[in-house]
């Protein structure tokens, strides 16, 4: 029987969950580099044994550790996330323009054909990629050096650029996310990029309609249908069926359509899973019930998925990168908290249950389906 | 012999207990006094996993919230290029790397 591995990035290490494809019954396995802060944590699709982590301190700074043993042992590899040409500016909060400067890597995307290419998404925005396993890493600097760029803010968590996708189809085509720039999407590997960003209605900025300053919090896209995204923003849950050309809202009867993870189901492709959170001054859940709430319908239509999930006193929040779902049949869901709980379904969503309850506040969950 | 003390964080990255003991090439070669900048060279070319870890890879600045310790003196902010105490290039006291007391 296959297994699934959940990748979980904490604010003070990586843990490791496993279990069969039964999925009742799980085994713990960490902290990994203990003590630092693991934003992300993600596994080749081509090679299950091969993992790569995103370790940085505010002390000791960015690390890149690789695993070829699925998490056994770790290598550090390279950590060289130089700007490459001319830095330039950005704005900062105030208005003011400031240099790029290098923070941490938020998100690591794995190429879905090569275990040796990932992508690196930066605080300050910028993209990497490595083709050698993580040793060597280049920018794709035509992102940061975008004619908007200099117009670029960030959002409370820092200019982060959080979301990769590499489009399965289209080798060519990449999108990403940036807080609060928005989202692009370049058609040739990264040499060039379009704002796409149209139908994005914000009211945190003076014009609702700009071409670029939109608070995306995260993307995700059902790999059969490429040209549909689905997107929580700041607030508004919305969908593109051009490829991020035009967005419309979906966030139909939410309770709120402020959050931060959004996900679809492995074989539903109008299936998708929002975590809503009351607002972005007080990020927990409304009502302190946690509640997924799940989209037969590709938006407009919610559903509350509750059973298994506290429902009073619950006062956690959910992070972008914190959702996740398995290929196994039925779909499992896993998220992550920040009281350090990882609930998952494994039923689509009907039922949760917590895998583990008392780890550090969760940054990140992946999942891989182990043959 | 140069003893250094890493501070726990960076034990584990490098994958060693206790003091680091480096050779590092100065006076005795007749290359010029050992500084901070010579030590810390010769650290991340023997460790390289701590490349970034201790000072910017390119200015070479000491990371914000790094302090450098030896001879119960703070050596944080001497020059890089600065001899280093002789106590210490002798190998009789060790120079401290240690994370700043800061956060949780």
């Amino acid at each position: 029987m296959s297994g699934v591995r959940v990748l979980v990035g904490t604010r003070k290490g990586a843990f490791m969950l496993t279990s069969d494809g039964r999925r009742d019954e799980w085994r713990v396995d960490g902290p990994h580099f203990g003590g630092w802060e693991i934003y992300h944590l993600n596994g080749s699709p081509v090679d299950v044994d091969r993992l790569y982590a995103s370790q940085s301190s505010g002390w000791f700074g960015q690390l890149i550790q690789r695993s070829d043993d699925g998490g056994k042992t770790w290598t550090t590899v390279g950590n060289d996330f130089a700007y490459q040409g001319e830095v330039g500016e950005h704005l900062w909060y105030d208005g003011t323009p400031r240099p790029w400067e290098f923070k941490r890597i938020w998100h690591l995307e794995p190429s879905p054909d090569d275990p040796d290419t990932v992508y690196a998404g930066a605080e300050d925005a910028a993209l990497y990629v490595s083709t050698s396993g993580g040793q060597d890493w280049t920018e794709l600097t035509a992102l940061r050096t975008h004619p908007t760029g200099s117009g670029w803010q960030p959002g409370a968590g820092g200019m982060c650029l959080h979301t990769i996708i590499l489009d399965r189809l289209n080798k060519d085509r990449i999108y990403v996310a940036i807080s609060a720039a928005g989202a692009f999407r370049s058609d040739d590997a990264g040499a060039s990029w379009l704002p796409i960003n149209k139908g994005l209605r914000s009211g945190e900025i003076p014009d609702r309609d700009s071409e670029v300053g939109h608070c995306v919090h995260h993307i995700t896209q059902h790999p059969a249908r490429p040209d549909t995204l689905f997107m929580q923003k700041h607030w508004d849950v919305m969908r593109s069926d051009d490829a991020g050309a035009n967005w419309r809202e979906v966030s139909g009867d939410l309770p709120s359509d402020f959050g931060f993870p959004i996900a679809v189901h492995a074989h539903e492709p109008e299936t998708i899973y929002v975590l809503p959170i009351k607002s972005d001054s007080e990020h927990f859940p409304p009502e302190g019930k946690l509640r997924v709430y799940r989209s037969r319908t590709g938006g407009d239509d919610w559903e509350p998925l509750t059973k298994g999930l506290p429902q009073s006193d619950c006062y956690v929040n959910v992070y972008r990168d914190a959702m996740a779902v398995d290929s196994l049949d039925p779909c499992g869901i896993y998220f992550g908290t920040t009281g350090g709980q990882v609930y998952h379904s494994a039923d689509g969503g009907d039922t949760w249950g917590p895998i583990v309850r008392d780890l550090p506040a969760v940054l990140s969950v992946e999942v891989q389906v182990l043959p | 012999m140069i003893r250094v003390v890493l501070p726990a964080h960076l034990k584990n990255l490098a994958r060693v207990s206790g003091e680091v003991h480096l050779e590092v090439p100065g006076r005795a070669d007749g290359a010029g006094p050992i500084t901070q900048r010579l030590l810390l060279d010769t650290l991340e070319a023997q460790y390289p996993m701590l490349l970034g870890t201790i000072r910017d890879r390119y200015s070479g600045q000491r990371r914000p919230y790094v302090r450098f310790y030896g001879c119960e003196e703070d050596l944080s902010n001497f020059s890089p290029d600065a001899p280093l105490p002789d106590r210490v290039v002798a190998g009789g006291e060790p120079f401290i790397i240690l994370g700043a007391m800061a956060g949780g």
